[in-house]
């Protein structure tokens, strides 16, 4: 029995340690995404003039559009942050209620985008129009597949959280999935104020 | 219906070419020998269980070295062909277009595939063994790192039998690699091949990170690492920063190509020097990525064979950490002819030769280990001794095209192709070379053959002077790379063929390395000791080739060395054992999706290629379910019993 | 008996590589050792001295390691000190980083005045050449002469001539080795270099970047003449050559190889009508914001050229 309770508090054990392996991983991956987004930034910079005759910024951006979008992502950055609070208070209930309020903020922002580029394509405004815009299609396109990406990996956490509970595996998946969502409204905010902010001004 | 599969098929397949039907034939048919083999022997269950779904470190290293030996061949085949029509003036053996694809592939091949697996296999096979780990940090990233290396490196390879192989140079200048300059779909397995293997090298650098950080034995502070192992951590530091670069360059490539973007086009606002420079960014660390694992190999090497401790520890690790920090303020110098400023290039130039400081130390720490040791002539240690001189020549050399006003007379000359080639073929392949013969018995449990060996390094050594040296002389005749042909009348006649015929003796000793493996799997050895050469770090302290679970009872360290401090320590005590307490061992366990979902991304990356989005949809899905499949999955791990253990040792001859 | 069958192999490739030198006649030119200008000697110069100074570090290295390993090798009965714990010393590890970052800072200190040095011309130049690089031929244009011409380009000696390059393809690299070192042709730029043939001849120039099937073939000649003998020449091409007309133009600038070939005259602007067509206004404005622009878009050596 005693060999057993022991076998239990080591395989306990083994267990904490990978978890925090992997969100210690997790943080390096984000440093190789931030220096990809880094280097996205540094290309829009360096054609952002470059408009070839093609539409600038001022003309196409929609400042209600962007606004908006930022106000949906930041607000559902502070609710990934209740999410991870609820957890904590070990209620799961209320983390995934969070985590749906979360996601389904998540997916109006990508239908705002949607939207966005929709029209910008309507008004002939394209990924090959000029250097410009295949950089901010590029830039902006990119952060909004890792939005979706987001949201399919958080739906994927939240079946996983209704069929284990909160565990730590669990609740390591939870807590890096909030904070690769931060870490997108952190992007999220250079983008406004360089792309967006800087392009009507 | 039949013309249009047939014209189909003439712009699928390469044609026209003999040498490509025989490529063809020997393809077809080794694949059928393979087929048959295994099915033969009832051996696909076996591949499947022991290799393909594999976890283990060790089996996924020597899957990277057979990866990079075939590689290795390959791109040499290249290097062969294009010495063989540079060989006389005005040859017809290749035209231009088939000597520029042949380029292309020589380097991208050499560099990606080749020199980036051979140093993962190192990576792979010796590092959890030298900090007292049961395997990497995350074994399942590890493996899939792998399989996407294995169908990125295929993706690549296939170009050269379907659809045509890219031919724009190993770096892919735009606007020459736009759709504009090459139509053809050479270019996009060039993107998707390499983008592919990218990302698992990405996750390889974060994954030997976190293990080096974490995973070491108690009692292994970071001053005590051995010295490969600290190579590995500033490589792995390097790929972190570097590769998302890549990633990117490649990414806005494709959507040129794929999109019709324009970040690098001549029309439409494009920046084709912005690609330039944002491709150095990557590629001049990678050159550092490649060389800092072979400085670890040597100092192992020097150490062990020298049977002295490394001289001055310290030091060798400030040097490692500062060439890493520097390769990332270098990478104007692949470019001082494109008329940046005086200031931009003198500081380039600056930042250049002072990376020859911390490498130039690193060299005298090398002899002085040797200075009052006992230096064995073994196989390792002839290479490392070859790569010494060889190096500080290419050093040299190196500097000297730091010289950004001098730099404009050498730029794109074959004295730059022959200092790149001196410091990656004396630095990275010399030194992976020596980790192979060292680390060989670790790997199989026998050691290779000495004496087919000596006329493997020999040649390889010869070959090496006499095809290089005359490239240095070439340059300043004024030969420019890239070049398929040339006159008669400019002189260049001579030296080239003296090229050649060094390039073939190089072959010929890479003959020998074959035969040399063939003949020693019979005959070579046996290792029944695990530490064949009176090693010095731990990997050497558990039996050759290594458990499953490499170590029975984790070791406690206490300083440097910590495997000969062990053996001295055993001396004095004698026969004195502590009876060690076994506890059963916590393993992950195999698994199939590495292999499937990079399965998928070929699928993806091939209708990518050829713009069937179709393909490339579906590829992508399979790659999001095997993601999903893998979240969803608890049962990863599970624990071999104290009973399993025992049987293992006691079958490896180990008293428990 | 394997052994001398193999040995007797690699004397016929010897005897036959000696063979080949000797046939193929001893009319090695090094071309990039024996400079006919004032750049190219200079480049010359510190090409000599860095060679210098790094066999100050790597011969000793070589020497040492022969040394060390002839020494201290694992033989019975040697009797050379044996000290397995030996592995620091402060005065010797101060000495091999030091010597390094004095001939490094030496080195960089030549360098930095050359780098800053080789761009200006020493006077006003006496003439101006336009070049552009084309898939897989070279067109010169003399904007004072009102001529041009493909894959040659005669200049007076003695005088420093001001080349301005573009791309009108792929981006190549515009080097004559005797008068002095490259410089990138790159589409939507016009780069300058400054070269000078002090005695008249002929000096072999070629593309070192490589643009695809045909750049083996992008060789030329620059054919340094006395001013007179320029002057002669320039007027004749004027009086017997044809014109480039911009159809002439879009022609020759499709891919493929071309010959020799001079024009009385070409559309006026052409040259700052390709720059410009290739994003020289993206370029211009970059520079602009630097204050390094010129009435066109030209960046000089010394013009810094910021996209990073």
């Amino acid at each position: 029995m005693e060999h057993a309770a022991s076998h239990h508090k080591h395989h306990h054990d083994d267990h904490h340690d990978q978890e925090s392996l992997k969100t210690l991983g997790f943080w390096i991956f984000l440093v190789t995404d931030c220096i990809l987004f880094g280097t996205l930034f540094a290309t829009y910079v360096v054609l952002r003039t470059n408009t070839a005759g093609g539409p600038v910024g001022k003309e196409i951006f929609d400042v209600a559009g962007f606004v908006a979008e930022t106000f949906i992502l930041l607000t559902s950055s502070f609710t990934s942050g209740l999410a991870v609070l609820a957890m904590h208070k070990g209620k799961i209930k209320e983390l995934i209620t969070w985590l749906i309020v979360t996601a389904l903020l998540g997916l109006a922002f990508i239908g705002l985008e949607i939207n966005e580029f929709y029209h910008m394509v309507m008004e002939g405004a394209t990924i090959s129009t000029s250097a410009f815009l295949s950089a901010f299609f590029t830039l902006v396109g990119t952060h909004g597949l890792h939005v979706s990406f987001g949201l399919i990996w958080m739906i994927a956490i939240m079946i996983q959280l209704g069929r284990h509970g909160i565990n730590p595996v669990t609740s390591r998946k939870v807590y890096n999935i909030c904070l690769y969502w931060h870490f997108l409204d952190v992007v999220w905010i250079f983008l406004f104020t360089v792309v967006y902010l800087m392009g009507v001004m | 219906m039949w013309e249009k599969i047939k014209d189909f098929a003439s712009t699928f397949f390469v044609t026209g070419d003999p040498l490509i039907y025989g490529a063809d034939v020997a393809i077809v048919l080794t694949t059928f020998a393979i087929i048959f083999v295994l099915t033969y022997y009832k051996k696909w269950g076996w591949l499947w269980r022991e290799w393909l779904t594999t976890v283990d470190h060790k089996k996924i290293g020597i899957m990277y070295l057979i990866a990079s030996l075939l590689m290795l061949f390959r791109g040499g085949v290249d290097a062969l062909l294009m010495r063989l029509q540079l060989a006389l003036p005005e040859m017809h053996f290749l035209h231009s277009e088939h000597y520029n694809a042949i380029f292309t592939t020589h380097g991208t091949i050499m560099i990606l595939f080749m020199a980036m697996p051979m140093m993962f296999a190192l990576f792979n096979i010796v590092v959890p063994l030298q900090i007292g780990a049961r395997d990497v940090a995350y074994p399942f990233l590890n493996a899939l790192s792998f399989w996407l290396f294995f169908f990125g490196a295929l993706l690549f390879n296939i170009s050269f039998v379907i659809g045509g192989s890219p031919d724009s140079g190993w770096l892919a200048y735009p606007p020459l690699s736009e759709l504009s300059h090459s139509p053809g779909v050479g270019q996009n397995f060039y993107i998707w091949g390499i983008q592919i293997s990218g990302i698992g090298s990405l996750a390889t650098g974060i994954n030997f990170l976190v293990t080096i950080l974490k995973m070491r034995a108690p009692g292994m502070k970071l001053m005590d690492m051995p010295m490969f192992t600290w190579s590995v951590l500033a490589t792995c530091i390097l790929i972190i920063f570097a590769f998302p670069i890549l990633t990117v360059t490649l990414g806005l490539l494709f959507v040129d190509r794929f999109f019709g973007g324009h970040f690098f086009t001549m029309d439409g606002g494009g920046n084709p020097m912005m690609y330039v420079n944002l491709i150095w960014m990557w590629g001049h660390p990678e050159v550092y990525i490649v060389i800092l694992p072979a400085f670890g190999i040597f100092s192992e090497i020097v150490s062990t064979f020298s049977r002295k401790k490394i001289f001055g520890y310290k030091s060798m690790v400030f040097a490692m950490m500062i060439i890493s920090v520097l390769a990332f303020f270098t990478w104007v110098h692949h470019f001082f002819t494109m008329g940046a400023g005086a200031d931009v290039n003198a500081f380039f130039a600056v930042t250049t030769m002072a990376i020859a400081i911390p490498t130039g130390v690193k060299v005298f720490n090398w002899l002085f280990t040797m200075f009052r040791g006992r230096i064995q002539l073994k196989q390792p240690m002839l290479w490392t001794l070859a790569f010494i001189p060889c190096f500080a020549v290419g050093g040299a050399t190196g500097v000297m095209l730091a010289v950004a006003p001098a730099d404009y007379q050498y730029h794109n000359s074959y004295f730059l192709i022959a200092h790149f080639h001196q410091v990656l073929i004396g630095g990275v392949v010399f030194g992976y070379l020596a980790g192979i013969y060292y680390w060989w018995p670790k790997m199989f449990g026998f050691k290779l053959d000495e004496r087919l060996g000596k006329w493997g390094f020999w040649l390889w050594n010869i070959g090496f002077y006499v095809c290089f040296m005359p490239q240095y002389a070439l340059g300043f005749m004024g030969m420019t790379r890239r070049v398929y042909t040339y006159g008669w009348d400019l002189g260049w006649a001579p030296l080239n063929f003296t090229s050649t015929v060094g390039a073939f003796l190089m072959g010929a000793g890479f003959v020998f390395q074959i035969w040399q493996i063939a003949y020693s799997i019979k005959h070579g050895e046996r290792d029944r000791t695990g530490d064949p050469w009176n090693g010095r770090t731990l990997e050497w302290s558990i039996p050759s080739p290594a458990p499953h679970y490499n170590f029975a009872v984790i070791p406690q360290v206490k300083g440097p060395d910590a495997w000969w401090e062990m053996k001295k320590e055993m001396q004095q005590d004698g026969t004195k054992k502590k009876p060690v307490q076994l506890k059963p061992i916590h393993m992950p366990k195999n698994s199939g999706i590495p292999f499937i979902m990079s399965v998928f991304w070929f699928i993806a990356g091939f209708g990518f290629t050829f713009s069937w989005v179709w393909m490339a949809v579906f590829g992508l899905i399979g790659v999001g379910i095997c993601l999903l499949a893998r979240s969803f999955q608890y049962d990863t791990d599970y624990y071999i019993p104290v009973k399993e253990i025992e049987r293992t040792e006691k079958a490896l001859g180990r008293a428990v | 008996m394997r052994k001398p069958r193999l040995l007797r192999c690699i004397q016929l490739i010897i005897m036959a590589a000696f063979a080949i030198i000797v046939l193929a006649g001893c009319e090695n030119q090094f071309l990039v050792l024996e400079p006919r200008g004032p750049v190219a000697e200079t480049q010359y110069q510190l090409i000599v001295v860095s060679a210098i100074l790094c066999a100050i570090v790597v011969i000793p290295v070589i020497i040492l390691t022969v040394f060390v390993v002839y020494r201290y090798r694992d033989r019975p009965g040697n009797k050379a000190p044996y000290k397995p714990e030996w592995a620091h010393n402060t005065l010797l590890e101060v000495v091999w980083w030091g010597i390094p970052v004095v001939i490094i800072a030496l080195l960089g200190f030549y360098t930095v005045k050359a780098t800053f040095a080789l761009p200006k011309p020493p006077a006003p130049t006496a003439i101006k050449v336009q070049v552009t690089s084309l898939d897989w031929k070279w067109l010169f244009i003399y904007p004072e002469q009102k001529i041009a011409t493909v894959n040659y380009a005669p200049i007076p000696a003695g005088v420093p001539v001001q080349f301005e390059v573009t791309s009108d393809a792929p981006m190549n690299s515009f080097w004559v080795p005797q008068l002095g070192g490259q410089v990138y042709t790159m589409p939507g730029m016009a780069m300058r270099l400054w070269l000078q043939a002090d005695q008249p001849g002929e000096y072999f120039g070629q593309g070192a970047n490589f643009t695809g099937k045909g750049f083996a073939h992008m060789q030329f000649k620059v054919v340094a003449k006395s001013q007179a003998e320029f002057d002669k020449w320039a007027n004749q091409i004027k009086k017997t050559a044809p014109e480039l007309t911009m159809d002439g133009y879009r022609n020759l600038a499709k891919p493929g190889l071309a010959d020799v070939m001079s024009f009385s005259s070409y559309p006026e602007g052409l040259f700052e009508y390709i720059v410009n067509k290739n994003g020289g206004p993206n370029h211009k404005h970059h520079s602009n914001n630097h204050g390094t622009g010129h009435e066109t878009e030209k960046h000089d050596m010394s013009g810094m050229h910021k996209h990073h």
